[in-house]
């Protein structure tokens, strides 16, 4: 140890970092049991137990928000998880280079707008008169929309939007993975006389299944988690009967309304089921798939 | 075996069939892809009354620059990119030599108390204090309305750390490492003079996705800072595209004008905000793709 003090050295900025901005939070996060008072501090404030988390089960908002937040997350985990799969496989089936690389270029693109640019666009493709929807509905005959203020549609734009954004760039992954299958299985399926599908079928996909059941986990584990960012700036007060979900309430008691304490104690709630589902999702796979993160 | 049959006569009917299928859905999935993007580029560059009357469906109509030309006369958008710029170097220096001074020694076989700074290190990928809390910390830390807000509360991330050590770990030689120590040649100097030199691709990487990071992030500035001229141009395009606060940012004559120019603003915004990143895309792309397969070898 004493010979390497230079690496230890170098570790401990980074490691400050690590201390003061992800652990000291969750020092922080006491405030949950605490009713949070400016002069008196966080550790000066009186403690109170439960009582914020009661208040928040309490709260007549508490299902509709868990609700939002798992159908939102649920309904893009179900429609965005295998598109990606789907995609490299049919990108691992064309021979040409070019056309391989380009699609490849392509569909990886919008991974690199930003949130609020992705949102300004859909914002502008479906504005109530002047959206270019709109402008083909009435093409052909249809009445306007206004989509953004359908409290039922938001979802839909939401995880649609999303997949188009992101699903070239999760592919990368599986192609990846398809990349390091062992050739000679190929060589066997091509013997055995197997057509395109059959190999897709019996090859690749089952080579695939570890990638897979890994990317699922993380997923899941990201369900209660799902962007903040995207929904707090798609929501208007028409859409918010199904876009208010625990993160954007968070932000608006905790940060707008300045009620610390309560929104300390919805964030952990939040947390923790992300934690739990985490861990039991882990569990399953390893004893059925045996493929875990860890 | 397989080589002795030319493979144009082993592929049958039904497997041109699906070949022809898949290459129909992938030119499928361009044009949605390419649409939108094209839309919006056109858009950007057609008179104000062929935007909003809807005349524009694929190429510019009636090329027009006026679009641009009120951008950079609102004084707003002009500070925004001058900042973004700003946290977007200063920024992307400081997580780069973050990361690397912590993924290095984490991928040294013999450095002490490896696992359990791993350990301490991933844990906060599952598990966060929380958004409050942590805005807690920044204010403590009298961080709050000042630059430095949006360049060191998330300075590193745990995945960067991640991608950087499996780099580190399978191409930087054991033996060179050994060679090394044996003539005497200090852990500083190995660095410096070897395994910096080894690491370009992944220093390319490193410095694309936080470059990437900063340019688009919004939400750090959404909550430290207070002072306009501190904005990102994140914030600036946002209030004036999805909070429709244009009206006030020009000075036309006309109200109709005024509304048509607003609306073709908003256009030529999203294309100023998205070239910096897409002008440098294709050229890094397979700087990228080979950094998610090295992430992804040893995740």
């Amino acid at each position: 140890m004493r010979k390497h003090w230079q690496l230890h050295l170098l570790v401990i900025p980074p490691l400050l970092f690590f201390l003061i901005f992800k652990y000291y939070p969750m020092i922080n996060a006491v405030l949950a049991f605490k009713d949070y008072n400016v002069i008196k501090g966080i550790w000066g404030s009186p403690w109170v137990g439960l009582q914020n988390f009661r208040l928040f089960f309490e709260n007549p908002l508490f299902w509709t928000l868990v609700k939002n937040t798992i159908i939102l997350s649920g309904y893009l985990l179900l429609a965005g998880f295998p598109i990606p799969i789907l995609l490299a496989l049919m990108i691992n089936e064309v021979r040409s280079t070019k056309f391989k690389k380009f699609v490849q270029l392509v569909s990886f693109a919008p991974y690199f707008i930003s949130t609020v640019v992705m949102v300004s666009i859909i914002m502008l493709f479906l504005a109530p008169r002047l959206g270019f929807a709109n402008i083909a509905l009435n093409f052909f005959g249809l009445e306007s929309v206004n989509f953004l203020g359908e409290p039922g549609m938001f979802r839909s734009i939401y995880v649609w939007s999303d997949i188009w954004q992101t699903a070239g760039y999760s592919a990368v992954i599986y192609l990846a993975a398809l990349a390091g299958i062992d050739p000679t299985l190929y060589e066997a399926a091509k013997v055995d006389g197997a057509s395109r599908f059959q190999k897709i079928r019996h090859v690749d996909l089952p080579g695939l299944v570890p990638t897979i059941v890994i990317i699922l986990i993380l997923n899941v584990g990201n369900v209660m988690a799902i962007g903040f960012e995207k929904v707090y700036l798609l929501q208007n007060p028409l859409n918010l009967a199904n876009s208010e979900i625990i993160a954007t309430y968070v932000y608006s008691i905790g940060l707008l309304n300045a009620n610390y304490s309560f929104a300390t104690a919805v964030g952990l709630f939040n947390s923790l089921i992300n934690l739990v589902l985490l861990v039991t999702v882990n569990g399953l796979a390893k004893r059925v798939t045996n493929n875990s993160i860890w | 075996m397989a080589a002795t049959v030319p493979k144009r006569i082993r592929e049958s009917a039904a497997d041109r069939a699906f070949l022809i299928t898949i290459y129909i859905v992938l030119s499928l999935v361009v044009l949605a892809v390419i649409y939108p993007l094209v839309f919006i580029i056109s858009s950007s560059l057609s008179s104000p009354a062929a935007v909003t009357s809807g005349r524009v469906w694929l190429w510019p109509v009636d090329i027009s620059f006026s679009g641009y030309r009120a951008l950079f006369n609102t004084p707003e958008i002009l500070t925004g990119y001058g900042n973004s710029i700003f946290y977007t170097v200063v920024g992307t220096l400081i997580s780069v030599v973050l990361t690397i001074m912590i993924a290095y020694p984490l991928s040294r076989r013999s450095f002490f108390g490896r696992n359990a700074l791993m350990m301490i290190i991933t844990f906060t990928m599952i598990f966060s204090g929380g958004l409050i809390p942590t805005y807690m910390v920044v204010k403590q830390l009298h961080l709050i309305d000042t630059r430095w807000a949006l360049l060191i509360p998330n300075a590193i991330w745990v995945w960067q750390v991640i991608i950087a050590r499996s780099f580190f770990k399978s191409s930087i030689p054991e033996e060179l490492l050994e060679a090394s120590e044996m003539d005497g040649c200090s852990d500083m100097r190995f660095i410096w003079s070897i395994v910096l030199p080894l690491s370009k691709p992944i220093i390319a990487v490193l410095v694309l996705m936080y470059a990437v990071g900063q340019w688009n992030a919004y939400f750090d500035a959404l909550i430290y800072l207070k002072s306009a001229d501190l904005f990102p141009l994140q914030l600036i395009l946002r209030s004036i595209i999805i909070q429709n606060n244009s009206a006030g940012a020009m000075d036309a004559a006309k109200m109709v004008e005024r509304q048509q120019l607003a609306e073709l603003l908003k256009y030529s915004l999203i294309v100023v905000a998205t070239l910096p990143v897409l002008v440098i895309y294709p050229f890094v792309q397979r700087h990228f793709v080979q950094g998610m397969l090295v992430g992804s070898i040893k995740g």
